[in-house]
């Protein structure tokens, strides 16, 4: 033990509070999503030069806008995650509000009617994960995986097992919505980006936020220092089924359709999301940039497949291999700094 | 006058007798042993006065009032804090968030009210250094030795401005060379005129820090004497039943 630190309780306050414990650049390399930021972008560099078609406009508007229906969704995931739950129904929620929009819009209610009722359906959903989960006590994974099954349903029995394509006399605010674009940059991508600024800035900045953290690193702790832990974990799935619902609903404007099989498999892909981008699935980590960065890193890796000429099938393989890779990763760094 | 006075507290779970009628006083800045075996009564004990459960007959008097805890948020708001012996803190977190848990310092107008780190770090800096502890408000919990995280836990009871702080077994799972740290924090809250009760197992740490020692058994009260007047030898005599009472 070096002399400096036994006298270290003699330190100034000072001192003591203006200690950084890492630098930037420390903390930069030890942080996950850097390093998918730099995976992504090496991904992006090599892509662009061995196949000509891949950097153009069009693709990237293409990839951008795929990712960003999964991004969105990874954000409700995150604040689910960081508490230490799981929420495997997003998939079918967004099934189920696709078609609550697209009946009530068939039945030629306007847009603003159609598309909030549909973003309440999801929240009444989400509400009833939430009260099991929060008051009742069950495992998220059970309750998720029965809303899972259930969402399903409820959007097979509503649609009558059919394809809703006629929107009513509001069909172009929808496609408008969903489908359109501001700056060459489309509306989804917008989106996804105002939330993860501001998801980004509720887990740092606000108390509810950083509470979200403190129960998934140790429930019992927060709940003996007063944070409404029962509540608060009812909201995070209210929020999670909220951020399929706008998912949904904007997927609705782009396909100008509503299918209930829409989502099916989402969760897998929101849930790698957040764990690409550096979210423990024990509760306790994760940031909303990271799960940004995680949707772009699938939806790019499987795009390049594609236009690399790679089967198709081979897609779940390479998405696997990062997933495993990612968190791989996480395991050595996080021995290294203990 | 006492700080803390139980009178007559008896405790039943269904058939089983935990507490015979116990009768404590507290003084203000003293600092109390509270020892005995497994099963004797001690967590009970300080679980009626934490407000984890109330008494089954007995009155719980501070500073002259009777007060009755459903709790342990009623207990806390009468200045009554626990420390547990797992100490409650959430690993990822730092110092001063652990510290501030529940009750952060926020700036700013809602919905737009955020946390005040500046305020925050500051304020911890100040309590880890009236409790002379190296503990820095940024560091995470994690990778905090074990007497920095009993600090941690011990400026939360300073934060709320405690007038009685229960300690469980704050010694029990450290290392040897951070005793000594931990027993220097329970000493720095004696100077600021705080009541202490350590539940201890420990022997030498009890006749270190502490003004006076409580022994039970068997759910009552058996010896309750000045350290000065007592040795380890007759204290352990008492925790095992060797010597009836004192």
């Amino acid at each position: 033990m070096p002399p400096e630190k036994a006298e270290a309780a003699n330190v100034s306050i000072q001192d003591v509070v203006g200690i950084q414990q890492t630098t930037f650049i420390q903390r930069l390399f030890a942080s996950q999503p850097f390093w998918i930021t730099m995976a992504l972008f090496a991904i992006i560099a090599f892509m662009s030069f061995y196949e000509p078609a891949y950097a153009t406009e069009r693709n990237f508007y293409n990839i951008t806008r795929n990712f960003a229906f999964i991004g969105i969704m990874a954000m409700g995931m995150l604040a689910v995650i960081i508490t230490g739950g799981i929420d495997l129904s997003v998939g079918s929620i967004m099934g189920f509000v696709s078609i609550v929009a697209g009946v009530i819009l068939e039945a030629h209610y306007p847009w603003w009617v159609a598309l909030p009722a549909g973003m309440l359906a999801g929240a009444a959903l989400g509400a009833i994960n939430g009260y099991i989960i929060a008051y009742i006590g069950l495992p998220p994974f059970v309750v998720t995986l029965g809303m899972l099954a259930a969402g399903r349903s409820f959007a097979q029995i509503l649609s009558g097992n059919r394809m809703i394509t006629d929107f009513g006399p509001d069909k172009a605010v929808v496609l408008e919505i969903g489908g359109g674009q501001i700056l060459g940059i489309a509306n989804p991508v917008w989106v996804l980006i105002l939330l993860t600024f501001i998801f980004g800035f509720v887990f740092n900045y606000t108390s509810w936020g950083r509470r979200l953290f403190a129960i998934g690193g140790n429930e019992q702790a927060a709940q003996l220092t007063g944070v409404p832990v029962k509540r608060m974990k009812f909201q995070v799935y209210v929020l999670s089924a909220c951020m399929a619902a706008l998912s949904s609903i904007l997927i609705l404007g782009w396909q100008g359709s509503a299918i209930n099989a829409l989502g099916i498999g989402y969760e897998l892909r929101v849930i790698a999301s957040t764990v690409i981008g550096g979210a423990d699935l024990m509760g306790g980590a994760g940031t909303a940039y990271g799960a940004f960065i995680g949707a772009a890193l699938i939806e790019v890796i499987r795009n390049g497949l594609l236009m690399a000429g790679v089967d198709a099938n081979w897609q779940g393989a390479f998405v696997g291999l990062f997933i495993v890779l990612a968190v791989y990763l996480e395991r050595i760094r996080g021995r290294s700094r203990a | 006058m006492a700080l803390l006075r139980l009178k007559g507290i008896t405790k039943s779970f269904g058939a089983i007798h935990a507490l015979n009628g116990v009768d404590i006083e507290i003084h203000p800045g003293e600092i109390v042993g509270l020892m005995g075996d497994n099963g004797a009564g001690k967590s009970t004990l300080v679980k009626i006065i934490a407000g984890n459960f109330p008494p089954t007959t007995g009155e719980i008097v501070l500073s002259d009032e009777t007060v009755h805890f459903n709790q342990p948020l009623d207990a806390r708001a009468k200045g009554i804090e626990i420390v547990y012996q797992d100490l409650a803190l959430c690993d990822n977190l730092t110092a001063a968030e652990n510290l501030f848990l529940g009750r952060e310092i926020r700036k700013g107008i809602w919905p737009f009210r955020v946390m005040n780190y500046d305020a925050m770090f500051k304020k911890a800096g100040e309590l880890f250094e009236e409790l002379q502890s190296e503990t820095r408000p940024r560091d995470i919990v994690r990778r905090m030795s074990g007497g920095q995280r009993q600090a941690v836990a011990i400026a939360r009871t300073r934060l709320s401005r405690a007038k009685l702080v229960l300690m469980d077994e704050p010694t029990a799972a450290i290392s040897v060379r951070q005793v000594e740290q931990v027993l220097a924090l329970i000493r720095r809250l004696k100077q600021q005129g705080i009541s202490v009760v350590l539940i201890s197992h420990r022997m030498p740490d009890v006749f270190a820090v502490s003004d006076r020692v409580i022994v039970m058994r068997r759910g009552a009260k058996v010896a309750d004497k000045e350290i000065k007047h007592t040795t380890p030898e007759e204290v352990t005599g008492l925790i095992t039943g060797a010597i009836r009472a004192a």
